[in-house]
């Protein structure tokens, strides 16, 4: 498994073409049991992550954006089984995940890598550059000489030369180097998907721009498929083919990037949407969209989760709770909301 | 400015340890009575320090501080023990950006905004609760009553900065250092945390200083912008120049690499490399190693004031103006 530079690679894992998603996520669901009082009467849960189902397409970024707590990356972490989920399927490129007759896990997780908002925290501290970039690949068969070479010409394709970086450990980079060690390392396993959480985050700006380029780059040149997951709205619209934002583990709203920017169709993501504040000093924000904090959840209200903040709230956003449908006529931009279904009742 | 409020001249911070960290080398700026400064940059630029140092959080042991700092007519580096208490809260008080961190987790809020009160004032106990509450009201946290008595773990996130807003306030201070204090927050949560310090600013007419890297948040809440880079203010202006007009290469780098949806598709423009070691700065303009208009001079001499019709900057071969 020889890496060429500069060229890209066909992929001859693709198997199912360019029409059917390269990963799709099917009612998946965690619940996580909250220590209470010895007798309480009722078990209490955490709905971290409430009957999510989505699909990817091949070579596209799907964006996930929400607050703190609203499950996103619970969901990224089920992906990738780090933890396991209360129920749910995953189909990727076709085959269903360790399940019966489709793909093991094992295979599964070389396809899927992550890289984590905390970049010192995910790479082994008694471990140099180089011998974290060849590890993985070595669980997986490459003889230790083949991974070496790949994992320095790695570290030179994501702008680390390796006669400088290779025998360093995690502690002697900067943060934006540490990352692009990261992003090497996830590049390893010569995977298809890469789930970015919170990737960029905790970076500067100057040096986020040189690693949100690097990804770009290194997407299209080894035909990624990018799961992105931010709370910022700036970086997400820039990344982003198709946004999904969740709110209290349920997707609210989910479709092609432009028209969510422009025709958002959830309260929540309107109200989202105009939190960013505004980079000129003639058009400050007067009023903050909304109010409050984001409702724990723990057993969360029955009806619609955004009931509490909405502005636009109705009697029967209390009791019933709103399914995903299409908007209009664009079939693939769909929300959840009662006002979608019927808007000459709710005005 | 003739009614500065606070001026600090030729500031310089250099921590004592393995390595000598020159944290700060020079730093000059003023604050009206009534003004917002920000203090913008990345890590390591010395904003933080900065604001550390005007309170002189930082350990006399190790610390070596060289320069004047005037707030209120007092000369905060000289301060007796007994004054630097007097001072700390009641003429400058500061907000963090944890405020998980910076709250007692085994007093009540209310018990916590109280004891400021009874240091600072010869005040009767209820009295000092009764105007605790009444601080809880006015940074808009529900149930005031309740949060009074709640212990810091039992808020939200955005309850707490609002919570650490009210302890900062309580004693009327004159400046207020924010250090990031809507960095950990979500963006519904920032927004409202902005808007209720612009107000509070505003309803008491005191001076901020209000450090970020995010320069939205800077644009929605400062009255001039400082950008920081290596210790060093590099660029100070009004905010509507040092966002439409910046003359330092450092600051249009800054404001162009902030990604927009405009460059969509296409790469972002960005600073090459990172910022310098602050235990080796160069000799010259620390900027000069990442700056593609260096000449021979930025990399030996560090550059002195200039003054433009917009902004202030340091810089030898600064933009043009559009």
């Amino acid at each position: 498994m020889m890496v060429q530079e500069n060229t890209p690679i066909l992929n001859t894992q693709d198997r199912g073409g360019p029409a059917q998603p390269l990963l799709v996520v099917n009612d998946l669901k965690k619940y996580f049991p909250v220590r209470g009082e010895l007798f309480a009467k009722e078990k209490k849960f955490v709905h971290a992550v409430d009957n999510v189902s989505f699909s990817v397409s091949k070579g596209k970024t799907l964006g996930i954006v929400g607050e703190s707590g609203c499950g996103k990356s619970t969901t990224a972490k089920l992906i990738a089984r780090l933890i396991n989920p209360d129920s749910g399927k995953m189909v990727f490129d076709g085959d269903g995940v360790a399940e019966y007759g489709g793909i093991d896990l094992k295979e599964f997780r070389r396809n899927l890598q992550m890289v984590f908002q905390d970049s010192f925290a995910s790479l082994n501290p008694r471990l140099t550059i180089e011998q974290t970039i060849a590890y993985g690949p070595t669980v997986h068969g490459v003889s230790k000489l083949e991974a070496s070479i790949q994992a320095r010409a790695l570290l030179q394709r994501v702008g680390l030369a390796p006669e400088l970086f290779a025998s360093r450990y995690p502690h002697e980079l900067s943060g934006g180097q540490r990352q692009r060690v990261n992003i090497a390392r996830a590049l390893a396993y010569q995977p298809r998907l890469v789930i970015l959480d919170e990737a960029v985050a905790a970076l500067d700006k100057s040096v986020q721009a040189q690693v949100l380029n690097l990804l770009q780059e290194l997407k299209t040149e080894r035909q990624l498929t990018y799961l992105f997951i931010s709370h910022d709205l700036h970086v997400v619209r820039y990344m982003s083919d198709d946004v999904m934002v969740m709110y209290l583990g349920q997707v609210v709203e989910k479709g092609p990037v432009d028209r969510i920017f422009s025709h958002a169709a959830h309260p929540y993501t309107q109200a989202l949407l105009s939190a960013i504040p505004s980079m000129d000093p003639n058009k400050r924000t007067l009023k903050p969209p909304l109010e409050g904090d984001p409702p724990n959840p723990i057993n969360p209200p029955a009806g619609c989760r955004f009931q509490n903040r909405c502005p636009k709230v109705k009697d029967n956003c209390r009791s019933i709770s709103p399914k995903l449908a299409a908007v209009g006529e664009e079939l693939d931009h769909i929300v959840a909301c009662h006002l979608n279904l019927d808007p000459h009742t709710y005005g | 400015m003739g009614n500065a409020l606070v001026r600090v001249k030729d500031l310089q911070v250099q921590f004592d340890g393995q390595r000598k960290i020159q944290a700060l080398s020079g730093v000059n700026f003023e604050v009206g009575a009534g003004e917002v400064l920000t203090l913008l940059g990345e890590s390591g630029s010395g904003k933080s320090v900065t604001l550390r140092t005007l309170l002189r959080l930082h350990p006399e042991k190790t610390t070596r501080i060289k320069g004047e700092i005037i707030i209120d007519g007092q000369n905060v580096l000289s301060l007796n023990d007994k004054a630097l208490n007097q001072y700390r809260g009641h003429t400058t008080s500061m907000i963090f950006q944890e405020p998980g961190l910076a709250f007692d987790p085994v007093y009540t809020i209310g018990q916590q905004m109280t004891e400021a009160l009874l240091t600072h004032e010869q005040l009767h106990t209820s009295t000092a609760q009764a105007r605790a509450l009444d601080m809880l009201e006015r940074v808009q946290i529900p149930q005031a009553r309740k949060r009074f008595d709640a212990y810091p773990h039992e808020l939200s996130g955005g309850m707490r900065q609002r919570a650490m807003i009210a302890l900062a306030l309580i004693c009327k201070p004159k400046l207020l250092l924010a250090d990031e204090p809507t960095t950990a927050l979500d963006a519904s949560v920032q927004i409202q945390i902005l808007l209720l310090l612009r107000e509070l600013q505003k309803e008491t007419g005191m001076s901020v200083i209000f450090v970020t890297h995010d320069i939205g948040a800077a644009v929605e809440v400062s009255d001039r912008i400082a950008v920081m880079y290596a210790g060093r203010i590099v660029e100070i202006g009004g905010v509507e120049d040092m966002v439409s007009n910046p003359r330092h290469p450092y600051t249009q780098g800054l404001l162009a690499s902030t990604v927009r949806y405009e460059n969509r598709g296409s790469p972002l423009v960005t600073i090459t490399g990172s910022p310098p070691d602050l235990a080796h700065l160069p000799k010259g303009c620390n900027f000069a190693p990442r700056c593609t208009r260096a000449q021979a001079n930025c990399l030996t001499e560090q550059p002195n004031w200039s003054t433009s019709d917009s902004t202030e900057f340091q810089c030898w071969y600064p933009i043009k103006t559009s």
